[in-house]
């Protein structure tokens, strides 16, 4: 389906991910930000620079593995993204919802 | 059904037993409820107590004997290095898929939010003190206090 966001017309699926990670733009990433009442901050971006090139290079995400990113531990990792991290941070990012059960 | 629509806001989670199997289990659930922004709990009683036991939780072994998901004869199940053997083998598919050993699951359990509390009258049963248990465990509670803890809309409570 279809969803205007910061001004754009991008695809998205039934949970609000977008589906085509080349509409993505950081203007979009602060409005699913926004969406998601998480105020980003350099750390955020950072997160979610090193989640975008994980999933570009194929490596499945995982909190252990964001635990061992270098950029966060897993507690930092819940204070910046409060409610469900990895769902939201991969929201933000444009790329697919992880199938993790870790 | 009406508050929430009856979204589940917080797990309780009881671990009455310390075969590997059942352990991650409750890790898994719990650490999965916390992954979708729902409040955690767990409650170690019996013999659940031994995987936040401090010198116990690194040597959990997989029960061959009376599971009958193991497809193996109980006699065969039985024998000596049996349970070792089947623990490695559990051990390196769960290493492939990046489950993490029963320790740092604990300290992933903290570090996502997850509270660990331990039962009173199982520590006493078993003669153990709160300085012999994992570090973090975050205190020694009765029944009725981890009740006490459920208290709030959308608390569902898991007995394993």
């Amino acid at each position: 389906m279809e969803k205007l966001i910061a001004g754009k017309t991008v695809q998205v699926n039934e949970e609000g991910y977008l589906t085509n990670f080349n509409e993505w733009n950081k203007e979009i990433g602060e409005a699913l930000a926004l969406e998601a009442q998480v105020a980003l901050t350099p750390k955020h971006w950072e997160l979610i620079n090193y989640i975008q090139t994980e999933v570009k290079n194929e490596s499945p995400l995982s909190i252990r593995k964001i635990g061992k990113s270098g950029v966060v531990d897993i507690k930092e990792f819940y204070v910046l993204f409060p409610n469900a991290p990895l769902k939201t941070a991969t929201k933000i990012a444009g790329v697919p919802k992880p199938a993790s059960c870790i | 059904m009406s508050e929430y629509n009856g979204e589940i806001r917080k797990m309780m989670i009881i671990l009455s037993k310390a075969s590997i199997e059942n352990v991650y289990a409750a890790f898994v659930l719990a650490n999965g409820a916390r992954m979708e922004g729902i409040e955690a709990e767990m409650f170690f009683t019996f013999f659940g107590l031994e995987a936040v036991h401090n010198k116990k939780l690194d040597h959990l072994h997989v029960a061959t004997v009376g599971n009958p998901a193991m497809h193996m004869p109980t006699m065969l199940g039985g024998l000596p290095g049996m349970e070792a053997l089947a623990t490695s083998m559990m051990k390196k598919e769960m290493e492939k898929l990046d489950m993490p050993e029963v320790r740092e699951f604990l300290e992933i359990l903290k570090a996502s939010g997850v509270k660990l509390w331990a039962c009173k009258l199982a520590m006493e049963m078993f003669h153990y003190e709160k300085a012999d248990m994992f570090p973090e465990l975050d205190g020694v509670l009765t029944v009725g206090d981890f009740y006490k803890q459920a208290t709030g809309i959308g608390a569902h409570m898991l007995f394993i």
